[in-house]
């Protein structure tokens, strides 16, 4: 059942593969614009570039949200998921790695080329991404929550940003923080670790929330 | 004697005992307030540090308290509510967000009007400052949240959910906010160290958190008695309330 339900998100999200492009287009511009807003100016740019990407993969993941429920709640397919006996959370679990593994990892393997947008030396880079790599599923579980909580409702997709993003708030922290100790030639480890601790908590809490909540929206 | 807990939990006889309690409350806010008041300016002394501009205090602290506070007890309602299906629980976590979302903005608001004659400046991006700012992102979520929803029943279990990842996450923002607050030393005022203070300004202090109390639980009782009127206006005692004149 998890396996099959990632396959088949996996399988939807290539027949329309618009949808991922959009989300990550949509990183790509946002990284891009901050250049134009506040100048060339190289060190500031350099300076800048953790917080940056890490707010715009926020931001991206965080609007690709409203797809993880709603196309199977239209057609009526989430409703049957929830009649079957096998295990919600479990279920939720899938859907929001499949969510990572379409939104999350285009991010992850897009980061290192704006890195360079932004004159970040190599280590910084490889941090940078692999911050991302452990971060992003951490978006999609808690995203997971906002999503159930506000599906088929008016101007889901604005309130799910009030929702989600202060709960985001510390994982941007230690995601940006850990490139930019590293810049400053202090040690990082600490930063990923607290990242990889929030993974494993989300891992276990996050889909049973979610579940709850996709139970309190149908029924 | 056995007592039957769960009289009051039933909206129609809560809602008679909410309008009894409410006048109490009121009162002593009132009384609290004034002299609370009356304490902070004419009787505390001039503070030799920060001269009249702590007297904010009086007002600030409270806030923040109440705001921290009043978050974890929606949490609970709102958490009671979702076990125990219990109507009037939920309807206290939805009465009690606005207040929780006022104090907190009151005390950033007091807050920044301190920090500028003492820091020098509106805003600094201090970890208590920031925190505070992310409690009211909380408080606005679940109310937009709950008022998003048409069904009330459904805008209950789904405001509790998100008042309790809330707060479950609270800490865990505290301190990351904590830590990056450390990191970037640079630009931050320290606000660890309060000056030890006078017995008559802690007093006032506490007279004022007191208040503060007082008027919350006036505010939200009346705030439940609207909130049962507008769901329950289907039921036969609301209607016979209509009779009679009391409500309108």
């Amino acid at each position: 059942m998890f396996i099959w339900i990632i396959k088949r998100d996996l399988l939807l999200a290539v027949r329309r593969q618009s949808d991922v492009l959009t989300t990550l287009f949509f990183f790509i511009i946002v990284v891009s614009l901050f250049p134009l807003s506040v100048g060339p100016e190289m060190n500031l740019l350099r300076a800048m570039a953790p917080g940056i990407v890490w707010v715009a993969a926020l931001l991206a993941s965080m609007l690709s949200l409203g797809r993880m429920f709603s196309n199977d709640y239209m057609d009526g397919t989430l409703e049957q998921m929830l009649l079957s006996p096998q295990s919600l959370s479990l279920l939720v679990l899938g859907k929001a790695l499949a969510h990572w593994l379409v939104t999350g990892i285009p991010l992850v393997l897009m980061a290192p080329v704006l890195g360079i947008q932004y004159d970040l030396p190599v280590d910084a880079l490889a941090i940078l991404t692999f911050s991302l790599l452990l971060g992003t599923p951490v978006l999609s579980l808690i995203g997971a929550i906002g999503a159930a909580l506000t599906l088929g409702l008016r101007g889901g997709g604005v309130l799910v940003s009030l929702l989600v993003l202060p709960l985001y708030i510390p994982i941007l922290i230690f995601g940006a923080g850990a490139v930019e100790a590293n810049m400053a030639g202090v040690e990082f480890d600490a930063h990923l670790s607290l990242i990889g601790a929030f993974l494993l908590v989300s891992m276990v809490f996050a889909p049973w929330a979610a579940a709850s909540s996709l139970r309190v929206s149908l029924e | 004697m056995a007592i039957n807990w769960f009289k009051y939990s039933s909206p129609a006889s809560f809602y008679s005992l909410a309008g009894k309690m409410i006048p109490f409350f009121t009162v002593i806010a009132i009384i609290l307030l004034a002299a609370g008041l009356y304490v902070g300016f004419f009787i505390a002394p001039t503070d030799f540090q920060q001269g009249e501009a702590y007297r904010i205090i009086f007002i600030h602290v409270p806030a923040a308290w109440m705001s921290m506070f009043l978050y974890v007890v929606m949490a609970f309602w709102a958490g009671i509510g979702l076990a125990f299906n219990t109507r009037l629980s939920a309807m206290f976590a939805s009465a009690i967000a606005p207040t929780g979302a006022m104090f907190t903005f009151v005390a950033l608001w007091t807050g920044s009007l301190w920090g500028k004659p003492m820091w020098g400046t509106w805003w600094v991006w201090d970890a208590r400052l920031t925190s505070e700012l992310i409690l009211l992102f909380l408080y606005i979520g679940f109310m937009s949240l709950q008022a998003a929803i048409d069904d009330p029943r459904r805008a209950d279990k789904a405001g509790a959910i998100i008042a309790l990842v809330g707060v479950v996450n609270i800490p865990i923002i505290y301190f990351s906010v904590q830590w990056w607050n450390t990191l970037h030393q640079g630009a931050s005022v320290s606000v660890n160290q309060a000056p030890s203070m006078a017995t008559t300004m802690l007093l006032g202090m506490l007279i004022m958190v007191f208040a503060s109390w007082m008027y919350s639980i006036a505010i939200i009782l009346k705030r439940i008695r609207v909130i049962i009127l507008e769901r329950e206006s289907h039921t036969s005692w609301v209607a016979e309330l209509q009779k009679k004149g009391t409500v309108s």
